[in-house]
């Protein structure tokens, strides 16, 4: 199968004054069409940068040094980032949930006001036929009322309905590809549960693909078909969801697992942190960025540069580390006695 | 309320009850609405300027020079003979005409070239401000004289002018408002759904333009005394077409014993200048997010 999206070794950088932030260093990753994918990763660790420069919406003084972004075979990379060219796939082809909902919706325009305008500009569609294809979709994302509601301002509205809303702005041209930044982390969480049920019925009714960027792993166990798990710009693991959560290999990701509860954790169970903080993306080191939080690093890893990502042999799982599969397997069963 | 198509029972459009709680905020102040009495009152005899006054505004009684309050004449003649009240409600026509294209000049050049700089930012931004810092380090009475006096007089002239004078001000208001708008989610979201510049500098220009409103309001009043300024000086509206300024200027030589020929249109300038201030400063505080339903 022809993936939707292909990212081959993606680079974006900051010029700052204290030096060069490699906030993505040559990230590769891959969406198939009607797949699920998560991108988790702690703060700063480039996962949302990763997907404003696909979206090509990088602003100085970042910038995009180098790599392929192949959306349905074409390299975005060749057009001009404010170009007409990418201004078409923008919202139409591609389109963008964010963590945001009060802050996202201009707040002196009505939603109706704002969601036609986007069939507007890109299908090119009448007021009055746009009017009622938005009134559909916001029907549609579970807006009781749509045809009274779509002219209300953004304020008239809750937290989880202006992310339904965003929702549905989302969908409005039918893309390919929709990109979650977060989409529920500013919500509670029975809100978060709701709006996530609701993202899988829509992309399976539309047929689109949904990247799902969260630094929560609880959700993305539910709903992703694939993982990628990301530290300090670069992917450190990659397998399907239930590799990643059954046989977790980077010891990065073993540390998320245990920093999260469970249901069928025993009671009085305390979590655990990954202690330390993520690396100064300036100053990175050659070797393994994760070393000095590691607790299972072996001498390999303190003297050789980081490895590449590996395939795991006999699965479809790749990680980014120097142990050897009974050393995870080792460290794997020490979580679980801590 | 009503019925839409759908069964459902709603309110007014939105739209129109954030209009009518502003209007209701701003009546809610006596001053406020004395300022607004007094602008229509002046918007009125614009308007209706041929029915009220009695005579042509440009007629000389050569029989009657300088001539007292009167029945004829209420407000008297001046030096010429021509009848000061008719001269008056004729003027409010010139003030008006340079108080609204004044603001729309100053308006659209300063918004225009703001929103530009605001939105682009970097060099854009750069070469932009710099030249609005220059024209604001010349005290708008002296710019407007410069222009005036290169231009010529006459209302064209003087709108330029004014234009030009009260620019800066909008442009440097639009440039701090976008400048900070444009980091908000909502243009990210606009950006993302594939918006052109130009379309997200009209969101940006829908968000920033509240403040500017009072702006606006309260610089109709000055640009009116900017008018009278220039007309007193002599480089503004040509005689003899009648200008409150210039009938200031005509009159300040028989200030002792003709004192009506300039207190007439004297206070009739401070009357529309104080009523646009008033209702300026009423919409500023009618519009503040931290007073509302407090006044």
């Amino acid at each position: 199968m022809v993936p939707i999206l292909e990212v081959k070794n993606l680079r974006t950088q900051y010029k700052t004054e204290s030096g060069l932030v490699k906030a993505v260093d040559g990230v590769s990753y891959y969406i198939n069409e009607q797949e699920i994918v998560g991108v988790v990763g702690e703060s700063g660790c480039g996962k949302s940068v990763t997907q404003l420069s696909v979206m090509r919406l990088i602003n100085s003084p970042g910038e995009i040094v180098g790599g392929e972004i192949l959306f349905e075979g074409q390299n975005l990379l060749q057009f001009k980032a404010n170009g007409p060219e990418m201004r078409r796939i923008r919202g139409a082809k591609i389109s963008m949930v964010f963590q945001e909902p009060m802050t996202s919706l201009n707040p002196v325009l009505t939603i109706g006001q704002q969601l036609i305008e986007i069939l507007e500009v890109h299908l090119g569609m009448s007021r009055k036929n746009a009017r009622q294809r938005v009134i559909e979709m916001l029907d549609l994302v579970g807006i009781p009322g749509a045809s009274s509601r779509i002219d209300d301002y953004p304020h008239n509205f809750s937290g989880g309905m202006r992310q339904r809303v965003m929702i549905a702005m989302a969908l409005l041209c039918n893309p390919k590809l929709i990109i979650a930044d977060e989409p529920t982390t500013a919500l509670d969480v029975t809100t978060q549960a709701q709006l996530f049920e609701l993202m899988k019925s829509m992309v399976e009714r539309f047929k689109s693909s949904l990247v799902i960027v969260t630094h929560n792993l609880g959700i993305v166990a539910r709903y992703a078909h694939r993982i990628y798990i990301m530290y300090a710009g670069r992917i450190v693991e990659e397998g399907s969801c239930k590799e990643i959560f059954r046989n977790p290999r980077h010891p990065y990701t073993i540390g998320l697992l245990k920093s999260v509860p469970r249901l069928d954790d025993q009671e009085g169970k305390r979590l655990v942190p990954i202690e330390g903080m993520p690396p100064d993306l300036i100053q990175m080191p050659s070797t393994c960025a994760f070393l000095p939080r590691c607790s299972y690093s072996i001498e390999q890893c303190r003297v050789e540069p980081w490895p590449e990502l590996r395939k795991v042999e006999g699965t479809k799982h790749y990680v980014r580390c120097y142990l050897k599969t009974e050393a995870w397997e080792q460290c794997r069963s020490h979580s679980a006695t801590t | 309320m009503s019925m839409d198509s759908s069964g459902m029972i709603r309110a007014k459009s939105p739209r129109i009850s954030e209009l009518r709680r502003l209007i209701k905020v701003m009546c809610n102040r006596v001053v406020v609405v004395v300022g607004i009495g007094i602008i229509a009152f002046f918007i009125l005899v614009a308007i209706f300027a041929p029915m009220l006054a009695a005579h042509d505004p440009l007629y000389t009684y050569l029989e009657s020079i300088l001539n007292p309050p009167s029945g004829i004449h209420p407000l008297g003649t001046d030096q010429v003979g021509r009848d000061v009240l008719s001269r008056l409600i004729y003027g409010t026509r010139i003030s008006f005409l340079v108080g609204i294209f004044g603001v729309t000049i100053a308006g659209t050049l300063g918004m225009g070239l703001g929103l530009v700089a605001g939105y682009f930012g970097g060099w854009v931004n750069a070469i932009i401000m710099r030249c609005i810092d220059a024209l604001l380090a010349i005290p708008p009475i002296v710019l407007m004289m410069a222009i005036s006096a290169i231009l010529g007089g006459g209302l064209f002239n003087v709108l330029i002018a004014i234009g030009f004078g009260m620019m800066p001000t909008y442009c440097r208001l639009m440039c701090a408002q976008v400048t900070v708008l444009k980091e908000n989610d909502y243009i990210l979201v606009l950006q993302t759904a594939g918006a052109s510049s130009w379309r997200i500098m009209r969101h940006l220009f829908i968000n920033a333009f509240p403040p500017l409103l009072v702006l606006i309001t309260t610089n109709l009043g000055t640009a009116i005394l900017m008018e009278a300024g220039l007309s007193f000086l002599g480089i503004g509206i040509l005689p003899p077409t009648p200008s409150w300024g210039a009938m200031i200027y005509d009159g300040r030589r028989l200030l002792f014993s003709n004192p009506i020929l300039s207190l007439a249109p004297g206070g009739a300038i401070m009357l529309i200048v104080l009523a646009f201030n008033i209702v300026g400063d009423g919409l500023r505080d009618a519009l503040d997010p931290k007073l509302r339903g407090t006044l």
